[in-house]
C-alpha cells in the first residue's frame, strides 16, 4: 500500500512539474501579419549558448562589416563622437528577431537623444539581410552583416552560438569605445526596450 | 482506497495546477480567438492610469476592467505591438477610425476602441501611443498573457463586440491584418 502511495505521490509531482516546466517555455510571441507564412519557427532554443569574451568596462573590440548600404561600417569610425549600440540578433526570418528591430525603427529620437548610433548585426548575408528588412519596410540604423568569416564578430565579442547563429545582445559602448553594458539576453524573448534606453541614460549627456 | 482516490485526485490538481500557471495568464484557459457570435473572453486588463482614458472607456477609478466594462455599443479591441511592422502602418488608419467614431457617437450608437500591445511593456506602449498620437487608450500585456489566452492571433487583430438587447455582448467581426477603410469598417460595424 504504502508503495503504491508513493508511487501516486511520484507521478504527481512529475505531472506537476511538467506542467509548470512550460514556465521556463518562452513567452509567445506577437508576431507581425507583415511576415503571415514568411517566417521559419525553430521552437523554443537554448536561452544561452556562447560564453563571452568582453566585459563591461573594457575596450570594445574594434570590427569592420558591410552595411547593406553597401558601405562598410568601423566600430572605431564613431570613437569620440557618437555611443554606441550593437544589437546582435540570431538570424534573419525568425520569429522574435523580425519583431525586434521593426520597434527600434520608430525610436531614432530615442537614439539620437542620447547621441547614440545602433548597429544592427546579425550572420547572414547581405541579400537575406536586403530581403529581410525589405519586408519591414526599411530600417533606418545600418545592419551590419558578419556572414564571412562566418560570425567572426560575434565571436570576438562571444555571442557565437554553436549553431552558427548568434546570440540575442545588446552592447551599449560608450564614446571612448568602452563597453558600458551587456545583455546577452535569452534568445527566446525579446529585450524590453527600456532597458536599452535606462543603460543610455547612465552615459555622459551630449 | 479512499486514500488511492485522494492522491488520484492530488495528481490531477498537481497536474492542472502546473499547467495552468504554464499556460495563458492566471485563471485563463487559451480559448482562443473568439470567432463571430461568441464572447470575449473575461481577461482582467490593467485600467489606463491616464484618467481621461478610464472615462473615454467610462470604466470609472478602478485599477482593472475587462472589455464588457467599457461604456460603449460596439467596443473595438486592436491587438497590436509596438514592435509590429504592420500594426505601425495601420496606426493613422486607426486614429482615423477613432475620429470618425468619436463624430458619430450619439446615444445609443456608441463605438470606442481600445488596444492591447502583446509583449509590450508599459513602456512601449506609452512609445507607440506617442509615436502615433494614438488617441484611445493602449493596454500593455507585457507578460503575453492576452495573447496567449487569444490563441496568439497575428498583429493586427481586430476584434470588434456589440451589446445586444440583453446587455450581453458578441463577436461581430475579427479578422487579421487591416479593416480596410474606416467609413467602410464603420458602416459594417453599426449599420447593418
Amino acid at each position: 500500500m504504502k508503495k503504491s502511495v508513493n508511487l501516486y505521490f511520484g507521478m504527481a509531482a512529475i505531472v506537476g512539474l511538467l506542467g509548470l516546466g512550460c514556465l521556463g517555455v518562452p513567452a509567445a510571441y506577437g508576431v507581425s501579419e507583415a511576415f503571415h507564412g514568411k517566417i521559419y519557427v525553430p521552437g523554443p532554443l537554448k536561452p544561452v549558448d556562447s560564453e563571452l569574451k568582453v566585459r563591461v568596462g573594457e575596450p570594445a573590440p574594434d570590427f569592420v562589416l558591410p552595411s547593406l548600404s553597401g558601405e562598410k561600417v568601423q566600430l572605431s569610425q564613431f570613437r569620440g563622437r557618437k555611443n554606441v549600440v550593437l544589437s546582435f540578433v540570431p538570424a534573419a526570418w525568425t520569429p522574435v528577431c523580425s519583431d525586434q528591430w521593426p520597434g527600434y525603427n520608430i525610436v531614432k529620437d530615442l537614439f539620437e537623444a542620447h547621441d547614440a548610433v545602433l548597429l544592427g548585426i546579425t550572420v547572414d548575408n547581405l541579400p537575406t539581410l536586403f530581403a529581410w528588412t525589405q519586408e519591414m519596410g526599411g530600417l533606418w540604423f545600418p545592419v551590419l552583416s558578419d556572414f564571412w568569416p562566418h560570425g567572426a564578430v560575434a565571436a570576438r565579442y562571444g555571442v557565437l552560438r554553436s549553431d552558427g547563429t548568434t546570440e540575442r545582445a545588446i552592447f551599449v559602448i560608450d564614446k571612448e569605445g568602452i563597453i558600458r553594458y551587456i545583455d546577452v539576453h535569452d534568445i527566446n524573448q525579446r529585450p524590453p526596450l527600456e532597458e536599452i534606453v535606462k543603460e543610455l541614460e547612465k552615459l555622459p549627456k551630449p | 482506497m479512499a486514500r488511492q482516490t485522494c492522491f488520484f485526485l492530488l495528481l490531477v490538481l498537481f497536474a492542472g495546477l502546473g499547467a495552468g500557471m504554464g499556460s495563458a495568464g492566471w485563471g485563463h484557459a487559451e480559448t482562443g480567438v473568439p470567432g463571430v457570435g461568441k464572447s470575449f473572453p473575461p481577461i482582467v486588463l490593467e485600467a489606463p492610469k491616464d484618467p481621461a482614458m478610464r472615462t473615454y472607456l467610462g470604466i470609472g477609478d478602478v485599477q482593472t476592467f475587462t472589455v464588457d466594462k467599457v461604456d460603449a455599443d460596439v467596443v473595438v479591441v486592436e491587438i497590436f505591438s509596438m514592435y509590429c511592422p504592420h500594426c505601425q502602418r495601420e496606426a493613422p488608419t486607426v486614429n482615423a477610425f477613432y475620429d470618425l467614431a468619436r463624430k458619430k457617437n450619439r446615444p445609443g450608437k456608441t463605438l470606442k476602441i481600445l488596444g492591447i500591445g502583446v509583449g509590450n511593456s508599459s513602456f512601449e506602449v506609452e512609445v507607440f501611443a506617442k509615436k502615433y498620437n494614438v488617441p484611445f487608450p493602449l493596454i500593455p500585456d507585457g507578460e503575453y498573457h492576452v495573447h496567449k489566452t487569444l490563441g496568439q492571433v497575428r498583429t493586427p487583430h481586430f476584434i470588434a463586440l456589440k451589446r445586444g438587447a440583453d446587455g450581453s455582448r458578441k463577436v461581430v467581426y475579427s479578422q487579421a491584418g487591416s479593416f480596410g477603410s474606416p467609413e467602410a469598417f464603420y458602416r459594417l460595424l453599426m449599420e447593418r
